[in-house]
């Protein structure tokens, strides 16, 4: 068994929840991964002050896909004043794999995108891993 | 049976790093087109200049200055004898990114205007993209690219059309593809440039450290390469030109060593190639260089390209036996430097390499600095592997085997 491949990493990379687009949509944001092109786009639904839908879209590697996929789940139906407030321990967790520095954008493309749709902030989550 | 490449050069035991074991394992290196392992011979010529020659250039009058002078002299010459240049012609920049943003700001900014166009290739690394695009912008001139076909080649009749546009002024592009492994035409395209009464410049990064290069016979006016990628260290990269080319340019970076005389308010510049060379220049690199391009010289080049290519073919051979490999670029190696980019189907090139280092197999994934190029192929990434002299025909069998079990990671299956 992969440490970092895991069952349901390539379960979630293969079957991705909750990808394509919304139209119409409240808010959405485009995102690149500098070292590889990797592209990340995010359409939210927003209803009562909460992620109503979303949808991922775009292209990447297992680990930035599977880590999309994993949040999107934990995402609808957050409150938009909660999301500012993610990091990037948040998502580290909620993907269960040891990430590597140089897998680390991967993994926290996703919530860079989605902050930067609902806050205009678009700078790399941090945390204190 | 699977074809054997037929050439090994042996020379292995010559790299300090390949003495390496990763979590006990050898190192399987093959991504010499990112950066070359270096030579013992280039290591210890470093150190020795440090520990025994190390004066500034150009100024001393004592006898180590004098060592320091006379070994950064010999090493250009060395380094520009390597690929049939001049002395004056041949200018040491940082590499070969700022050997290109030097043409772009010295000779650009003062033969490039409105209403005239700059013509690259689709296949150019962002270093050969970026200095242009910005120059053109400046000047209010276009940037116009000649298309990559489905060979991953150029077409000499689509470079006569856009220089019968009257326009052109420089025609940049490289002389081998960091992606597709293209070897392109050189004399033939700088010919047709030439005859156009425009100016040639070359990229050549991915063919000085792989194949005979003699800058004079193949006609470029400014040809490029970087020492890193040539069995040299970081920091050093070349520029050679035709002397009178040079001396009808205004300098690039400006300041000591690079002047004849400075006033209060004016300076004439020093002759050539010291005119581009501002400051103290890389003179532990040079020496460096000069012992990296000996070593192949050493080798002999011609030597160097056959391993290369029989080693390209058998990648080639089998990388076609992995079920949903695709490589782009030239389909043989005749037509290829030593290295093939490639997308398995159902993985990420990123996870294809991350896999490949299980295996104990270091490869490249990305855009390789070459996101215009990944737009024209369809795809957003892809793998490299790429060879270089201590490679042999096992380092591609470790390779084609990590691939294999990173598909069954991925649970893809048998075809
Ligand atoms: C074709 C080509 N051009 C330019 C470069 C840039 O080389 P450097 O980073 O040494 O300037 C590279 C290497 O990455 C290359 O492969």
């Amino acid at each position: 068994m992969d440490d970092l491949y895991r069952d349901y990493i390539l379960e979630h990379y293969k079957r991705p929840q909750n990808f394509g687009e919304l139209d119409p949509r409240d808010l959405e944001a485009l995102e690149h991964n500098p070292l590889c092109g990797d592209e990340l786009g995010v359409h939210i639904r927003v209803k009562d002050g909460r992620i109503d839908e979303l949808r991922f879209h775009g292209h990447g590697c297992a680990i930035s896909q599977a880590a999309a996929s994993i949040a999107s789940e934990e995402l609808k139906g957050m409150e938009l004043q909660d999301v500012g407030r993610l990091d990037a321990d948040w998502m580290i967790e909620l993907l269960g794999i040891p990430v590597s520095a140089t897998r680390r954008k991967c993994a926290l493309l996703n919530l860079k995108v989605v902050r930067g749709a609902v806050t205009g902030d678009d700078s790399w989550p941090t945390g204190s891993a | 049976m699977p074809p054997v490449a037929e050439s090994s050069l042996e020379v292995r035991e010559d790299f300090p790093i390949f003495a390496r074991r990763f979590d006990g394992r050898p190192l399987i290196y093959l991504d010499s087109a990112a950066t070359s392992q270096k030579p013992e011979v280039v290591i210890s010529a470093l150190t020795d200049h440090l520990r025994n020659h190390n004066a500034n250039v150009h100024r001393g009058v004592y006898a180590l200055a004098q060592e320091a002078d006379a070994a950064f002299d010999l090493a250009r010459e060395k380094i520009a004898a390597f690929t049939g240049a001049q002395r004056q012609g041949t200018i040491f920049t940082k590499n070969v990114t700022e050997a290109i943003n030097l043409v772009a700001y010295s000779w650009g900014r003062a033969n490039i205007g409105s209403g005239d166009a700059v013509l690259i290739t689709e296949m150019e690394h962002h270093a050969n993209i970026v200095p242009w695009q910005i120059l053109c912008r400046e000047r209010g001139a276009t940037l116009r690219y000649l298309k990559v076909d489905e060979r991953g080649e150029l077409s000499l009749e689509a470079l006569e059309s856009e220089l019968a546009r009257g326009d052109v002024r420089l025609v940049a592009f490289t002389h081998v593809s960091n992606v597709l492994g293209t070897i392109n035409p050189v004399a033939e395209m700088t010919a047709r440039v030439r005859a156009a009464g425009a100016v040639s410049l070359v990229d050549g990064a991915q063919a000085v450290p792989h194949m005979p290069v003699d800058v004079d016979a193949l006609g470029a006016d400014f040809y490029g390469w970087t020492g890193h990628k040539a069995l040299g260290p970081t920091g050093i990269g070349v520029l050679h030109a035709r002397p009178e080319i040079l001396d009808g340019m205004e300098p690039f970076l400006t300041g000591g060593d690079m002047i004849s005389s400075v006033d209060f308010q004016s300076a004439t510049w020093n002759e050539l190639p010291s005119k581009f060379e501002a400051g103290t220049p890389m003179i532990a690199e040079a020496v460096g260089l000069a012992a990296a391009v000996d070593y192949l010289c050493a080798l002999d080049m011609t030597r160097v390209r056959v391993h290369e290519r029989s080693l390209t073919a058998y990648m080639l051979e089998r990388l076609a036996e992995v079920p949903g490999l695709r490589v782009v670029g030239p389909p043989e190696a005749e037509g290829r430097g030593g290295l093939a980019s490639f997308t398995i189907e159902g993985m990420h090139p990123h996870d294809v390499a991350e896999l490949a280092d299980r295996g104990g197999v270091c490869i490249r994934a990305g855009h390789h600095c070459a996101q215009p190029l990944m737009r024209c192929l369809g795809v957003g990434a892809t793998a490299r592997a790429s060879v270089g002299v201590y490679n042999d025909a096992a380092d591609i069998d470790a390779l084609v085997a990590a691939l294999h079990a990173g598909r069954e990671v991925f649970g893809l299956g048998g075809s």
